[in-house]
């Protein structure tokens, strides 16, 4: 795993992208590589997180326009290769935007942007991006977005929870959210989005280390 | 070439809350309006768009609002077309 790479994609707007590579190398020893939105070449890279921000400022809705751009294009067969792809925040927005993940994230309920810890239980293991193999089911994760709160139809509902596709949700929902999702993974377990910001939990002087297992994981198999 | 005006109308759909068009449906009754039902916030969307007839604009047009100007997971669309 020594030359193992993490690519953080960087669009017009991204701007948890320093702070995601800073908790993947600074904490976890894990090289990483920005990649520039119009790249299409992602031969460099084992693993792709897609950040949060305000890509494009959000314009139309949030993830709308990120996901035409040539690396989203691209990311169809890495994805299909079986490699990692982690949506933070926007990037949740985007993978659901772009087909990636089912469903859609929109204003949140009381209209708040809402910047605070929350306790998430971990429902699903599938894809292994949580540690709940041991008796720890639940975890602290900061949150901080306006539209964070996941819609989908209840055919797609019935889907992620027969399939096993609902990777966490929170304890006290913050924000309408449908059967309060906070994270969900595609079929596969490869493509995991999520809300909360594990790269904001990473060292225990900011707060705490929920967040360094799912990090952590974008180098296993 | 014809060109023509087109007028999309993005809508959340009916199933989906609208905490927006709530808040503002909550500040017109404080304005002192009287009898609102229901208030939803949706998008207008203003294109000039060339092409050989409506068939091939309406083409178009569907294409733009199925795939960037709406997400029908959660918002429907409809449009009407003006020949200029």
């Amino acid at each position: 795993m020594d030359n193992f790479t993490v690519g953080v994609v960087v669009f017009p707007g991204s701007n948890c992208d320093r702070d995601v590579s800073w908790a993947l190398e600074g904490c976890l020893d894990i090289r990483t590589k920005y990649l520039w939105h119009e790249s299409s070449d992602l031969s460099a890279v084992d693993a792709i997180v897609l950040p949060g921000g305000f890509s494009y400022g959000d314009y139309l809705r949030c993830g709308a326009i990120a996901r035409f751009s040539p690396l989203i294009n691209a990311l169809d067969e890495f994805v299909k290769s079986g490699k990692r792809v982690l949506g933070i925040c926007n990037g949740f927005q985007i993978l659901t935007e772009s087909g990636f993940l089912p469903g859609a994230l929109v204003a949140n309920k009381n209209l708040n942007f809402i910047c605070d810890d929350v306790e998430l239980d971990i429902v699903s293991s599938k894809g292994g991006w949580f540690n709940n193999v041991d008796e720890k089911q639940t975890i602290k994760l900061p949150i901080a977005h306006g539209e964070g709160r996941y819609h989908c139809d209840s055919d797609t509902l019935k889907k992620l929870v027969d399939n096993e596709l609902i990777a966490l949700r929170y304890k006290n929902n913050p924000n309408g959210s449908s059967f309060d999702i906070a994270g969900i993974t595609n079929e596969k377990g490869n493509v995991l989005g999520l809300m909360p910001h594990p790269e904001r939990a990473c060292d225990e002087i900011i707060g705490g280390t929920d967040g360094l297992f799912t990090l952590k994981s974008l180098i296993s198999k | 070439m014809d060109q023509f005006a087109v007028k999309v109308f993005v809508r959340l759909r009916p199933s989906v809350l609208d905490p927006a068009g709530e808040a503002t449906k909550s500040a017109s009754i404080k304005l002192g309006a009287e009898g609102i039902k229901s208030l939803r916030i949706g998008k207008m969307i203003e294109v000039k768009i060339e092409g050989n007839g409506e068939i091939e604009v309406r083409d178009k047009i569907d294409l733009l609002c199925d795939r960037l100007f709406a997400n029908t997971v959660i918002e429907d669309y409809e449009y009407s077309l003006e020949k200029l």
